[in-house]
Parts: structure tokens; C-alpha cells; sequence
């Protein structure tokens, strides 16, 4: 019956063809935005080298003529997330610690869903506290001109990138086998020897690849540094100091600036050098777990 | 008969409160410098009991132990024990490999390092003689660096005897060392268990009936945490004097 056969292998295959267009559709999207960061961006270069940009100190977008000098912004959000991860990886890490080898696992179970809580947490809520509870804070205890500053918002950042390396961190801890950790012990470890000397560097990849995720976040989070940084484009003298990182520029000016304009080609080149610094995160982390693959 | 290394009195032992005991006042005595395998078949206890020579059942929530064990003619319960020396003094191999993710030679020193000793000469020459006295030393000696993970399944379980070893422990416990084994890698412990016992005293918990009767000096049969008999492995395996362990070693059941 050449018809029965026809509709069968019609039924094999177009579900087989819609699977494979709507997975597609994640890579197209990818590289449409992609390609569309690039032709927003890239005009920009009409007008200045990639030097004058990445070294000058001045950004002044709406001045007569107009300065892009990127590297306060760049400066900033280097500063915001390597402070923050400062903050969070100790922390992260020593946390995953205790929920894996020190805390019973009734309590854990709490700590997880509490840590869970935390993660889901809008990050303007976070910003709110920031502005209200710790620029205060900050303002009347270090007497500074501004409470908004590199601290805060690192504060801030390192609680939202707290749950991304803790969890991380906790999952390779927790694939480190309970064989080795006995194996510790039969030898007279105890258990902070065990803790130490074999568990953590039995998940040192995980732990280091956590690490780079929370920082791919706080790169990329942009309401708590817009409403805790200062916004301030300035090269940060001291973790005290207003900052503006890229993010919080491009969120704060994208809304004021013509369509075309130089100063739009502006954003978009730094939306471009973000993709970059991304980018740069995620092949770390890929280059970790390939190394990982040929031990 | 000489005199023996680890004298169990009356050990009993329960995993939570109102179950049955998994070990029911079991009375032993292991000389020094033999080999002693404990045979049964499968949940009989028998690595329950190894487990309780260095205390490694400390870990499990809830367990009760009843009893002494003598090491030396010192109970290993008794308040004032240092656990962790204790377990150098009473090493142990496990039913996996189970070496750690470093390299050949940082796995033999771990257990040196953790006694304090940091000179590299020293440190040196205890994994080589580590080694060699587990016969592995001729495969790895140009090799010293590479992940123990390289190494085959029996190579890195004489990897885990030269780490139990390193700390020079008086006993060697054995727990089903070689179930996870081809037969030549078995083959090649059983021959290690029988030369090292020239220096430890080794306990070898194995499912293995040809096995206990092919290595050991004695051994010990248990059936549901009961130890039904022990004595010399060659009346053991011809005149057994319980009906029980007639039936276990002519495979009538197990």
C-alpha cells in the first residue's frame, strides 16, 4: 500500500524537520543579535580608533564636540565585578563547604532553599536596599560625599552571584566520591584534613568554573549597578569611589540618545566589548572542563 | 599458638535502634603476622565487622557498638583513643579502587604528609618503597607524575595498598579487595595479601570461598552477624565443625 507508506514516512520525518528548525531558532537568534550589536556598533569607528576609545579617559557623549572615552566605563565594570566576586567567591565557596561537608542534611535542605530564595531575588529590590540601607550606611560611617559607590554595588553584586557559585560550587564538591573521602579518613585525616586536601581539590574544576559564571553575571547585571554605583564615569582611585560601569551607561543613556546618532553607535560598540568580555568568560570555562575531559 | 595482634570480645552492633544487629556478640582473636580472611555470604557482616577494627562505622548515624576490641591489649573504644592515630596504626584497603584525582606519587605520600613530613628525599623514599612493596614500582617508577586515573583498575588498587602502607600501620584490613577485579589483577593481590602479611597483620573480608582458602592462614565464617566459626583455614575448608558452614563452603547455599 504505497499510500499507508507515504503518510509513515511523512510522520517520521516532519517531526523529525520541526525539532531540528525550532533548535535552530536559538542559534539564528543568537546571530541576529549578534551581527545587529555589530552593525549598531561598529559606525563608531568612522569617527575614532579602537585606541582613542578603549584609553580615553573622557566620556563625555553629550559635550560639544563629543568625547567616548570608554575606559572609566571599562574600568568600572572591571572593578564591580572583580570586587563583587571578591566579596561572593570566598563566601560561595565556604558555604558550599558547609552544606556539603559539615552541616547535617536536614539543616542543608533549609540552607539550599533559602540560597534558592536568594537567587530568584529581583535584582531592583537589591538595588532599593543599596540606595536606601547602605548608601546611608556608608555615607555617615566612612563620612564619604556619596554612599552610591564601587562598595555598594559590589555588596550588592555579591549577594545576587552568591547563589550561582554556592550552588555550583556545592554540586562539584557533592560529585567528589564518598570512596575518596573514606579513603582519607583510613589513613587518619581528619575531617578538616579530608575537607581540604582531597575534597576541594577533588572539585577544583567545578569550583573554579562556578567562580567564572558568578563573575559572567555580575559583568552582565545591570539594575543594581544603575542604581547602586553612582554613575560616576571616573577611574576608581578606591573601592569608596562612584563608578559607572558599561551596563548601567548603556541602560541610563540608550533612552536619551538619538537614533544613528554617534552617540548610539557609542552604546552599542560597548554592548559589543561586553559580548567580548562574555565571550572571553565562556571559552575559560569550556577550556577548563575540555582540560578536565583528558586527565 | 602466637599471640594475637587484635582480640574482639563480645562485639555486637546495631545501625539504628530497634532493628536487628547486624553483628551479635561476635568473640575473635587474630595473630600477629598471619592472614585471617572472613567469608559469608552477602549481608552476613562480615564488612561490618572489618569496618569496626578502625573504626570506620564511627561515620554511620545512629550505630550502636557493644564490646571491646583489643589492639595490642588496648580496647580502640575506650574514651581516651585517638582516633586517627589509630587508624594509621590500622590501615585499610577498600572493595573499589578508590585512589585520589592526584598524580601516582602525591596519592602514596598523602598519608606521610599528613603525619608532618615535608623533607622530599624522605618523602621519596617512602613511595618508593611503598610501591615496591606493593609490586607496582616497576610499572610507574618512569611514570611518578601521571594521574592515578591512568592507571588499570588492579594497578590502582595496589596503588591504594601503597598508600595504605606508606603510614607503615601495624594491620592491614582488606575489604573485598579484589571484587571489582579481572583474574589476572586478582591473581596479583592475592600474591601481595600472602607477602605482606611477612609484615602486617592482614584481615581480608572476601566473597570469594577460593579465594580465603588460596591466601589466608585462618578464617572466620559468619552468617546474619553472627560468626559461626573460625580456626585454621585448612580445617576450616575440610572438617568444618558447624553444619552451617559445611553447607556455605560446599555451596549449598550463599
Amino acid at each position: 500500500m504505497p499510500e499507508r507508506g507515504e503518510a509513515r514516512r511523512l510522520s517520521e520525518t516532519a517531526p523529525r524537520r520541526i525539532i531540528t528548525v525550532m533548535a535552530m531558532s536559538g542559534v539564528l537568534v543568537m546571530a541576529f543579535i549578534l551581527l545587529f550589536l555589530l552593525r549598531e556598533g561598529m559606525p563608531i569607528l568612522k569617527g575614532a580608533s579602537i585606541t582613542e576609545l578603549a584609553t580615553g579617559r573622557l566620556w563625555y557623549p553629550v559635550s560639544a564636540p563629543p568625547l567616548f572615552g570608554m575606559m572609566p566605563l571599562i574600568a568600572g565594570s572591571l572593578a564591580v565585578t572583580l570586587t563583587s566576586s571578591a566579596l561572593a567567591i570566598p563566601f560561595g565557596v565556604a558555604l558550599a563547604l558547609f552544606l556539603t561537608e559539615i552541616c547535617p542534611k536536614r539543616i542543608s535542605g533549609f540552607f539550599k532553599i533559602t540560597l534558592e530564595i536568594l537567587g530568584f531575588l529581583p535584582s531592583v529590590v537589591l538595588g532599593f536596599i543599596g540606595m536606601v540601607v547602605i548608601a546611608p550606611f556608608l555615607q555617615v560611617r566612612l563620612e564619604l560625599l556619596s554612599g552610591l559607590n564601587l562598595m555598594n554595588a559590589s555588596m550588592l553584586l555579591g549577594v545576587m552571584i552568591l547563589p550561582t557559585v554556592a550552588t555550583l560550587s556545592e554540586e562539584s564538591l557533592h560529585a567528589v566520591p564518598q570512596s575518596q573521602r573514606d579513603a582519607s579518613y583510613a589513613l587518619g585525616a581528619t575531617r578538616c584534613e579530608t575537607m581540604f586536601k582531597v575534597v576541594l581539590p577533588g572539585a577544583s574544576r567545578g569550583i573554579a568554573q562556578a567562580a567564572i559564571l558568578g563573575l559572567m553575571r555580575a559583568l552582565g547585571e545591570t539594575m543594581v549597578v544603575l542604581m547602586a554605583s553612582g554613575g560616576a564615569a571616573l577611574l576608581p582611585q578606591s573601592v569608596f569611589d562612584p563608578v559607572r560601569p558599561l551596563t548601567s551607561a548603556i541602560a541610563a543613556e540608550m533612552g536619551e540618545t538619538s537614533v544613528g546618532s554617534a552617540h548610539y553607535h557609542a552604546l552599542f560598540f560597548m554592548g559589543c566589548i561586553l559580548l567580548l568580555f562574555t565571550l572571553a568568560l565562556n571559552m575559560l570555562v569550556i577550556k577548563i572542563e575540555s582540560r578536565g575531559e583528558a586527565d | 599458638m602466637s599471640q594475637a595482634k587484635l582480640t574482639i570480645e563480645s562485639l555486637s552492633l546495631s545501625y539504628s535502634k530497634g532493628t536487628s544487629p547486624a553483628l551479635r556478640d561476635v568473640t575473635l582473636g587474630i595473630e600477629e603476622n598471619s592472614l585471617m580472611a572472613f567469608i559469608g555470604p552477602s549481608g552476613c557482616g562480615k564488612s561490618t565487622f572489618l569496618r569496626c577494627l578502625n573504626r570506620m562505622n564511627d561515620f554511620v548515624r545512629g550505630v550502636e557498638i557493644t564490646g571491646r576490641v583489643l589492639l595490642d591489649g588496648k580496647d580502640i573504644y575506650a574514651p581516651d583513643v585517638d582516633v586517627t592515630s589509630l587508624r594509621r596504626r590500622v590501615g585499610m584497603v577498600f572493595q573499589r579502587p578508590n585512589p585520589f584525582p592526584f598524580s601516582i606519587r602525591e596519592n602514596v605520600a598523602y598519608g606521610p604528609k599528613l603525619l608532618g613530613e615535608r623533607d622530599r628525599g624522605k618523602l621519596g623514599e617512602v613511595v618508593e618503597r611503598s610501591l615496591r612493596n606493593s609490586g607496582l614500582w616497576e610499572e610507574v617508577k618512569d611514570r611518578l607524575d601521571a594521574q592515578a586515573s591512568s592507571l588499570s583498575g588492579g594497578q590502582q588498587q595496589r596503588l591504594c595498598i601503597a598508600r595504605a602502607i606508606a603510614v607503615e600501620p601495624e594491620v592491614l584490613l582488606m575489604d573485598e579487595p579484589t571484587s571489582a577485579l579481572d583474574p589476572m589483577a586478582t591473581a596479583r593481590i592475592e600474591e601481595l595479601a600472602r607477602e605482606l602479611k611477612k609484615f602486617y597483620t592482614v584481615a581480608i573480608v572476601t566473597h570469594n570461598m577460593q579465594q580465603a582458602a588460596r591466601v589466608s592462614d585462618h578464617t572466620a565464617f559468619f552468617l546474619m552477624g553472627e560468626l559461626v566459626e573460625h580456626g585454621p583455614t585448612t580445617k576450616i575448608f575440610t572438617t568444618p565443625s558447624d553444619r552451617r558452614t559445611e553447607d556455605y563452603i560446599t555451596g549449598r547455599f550463599g
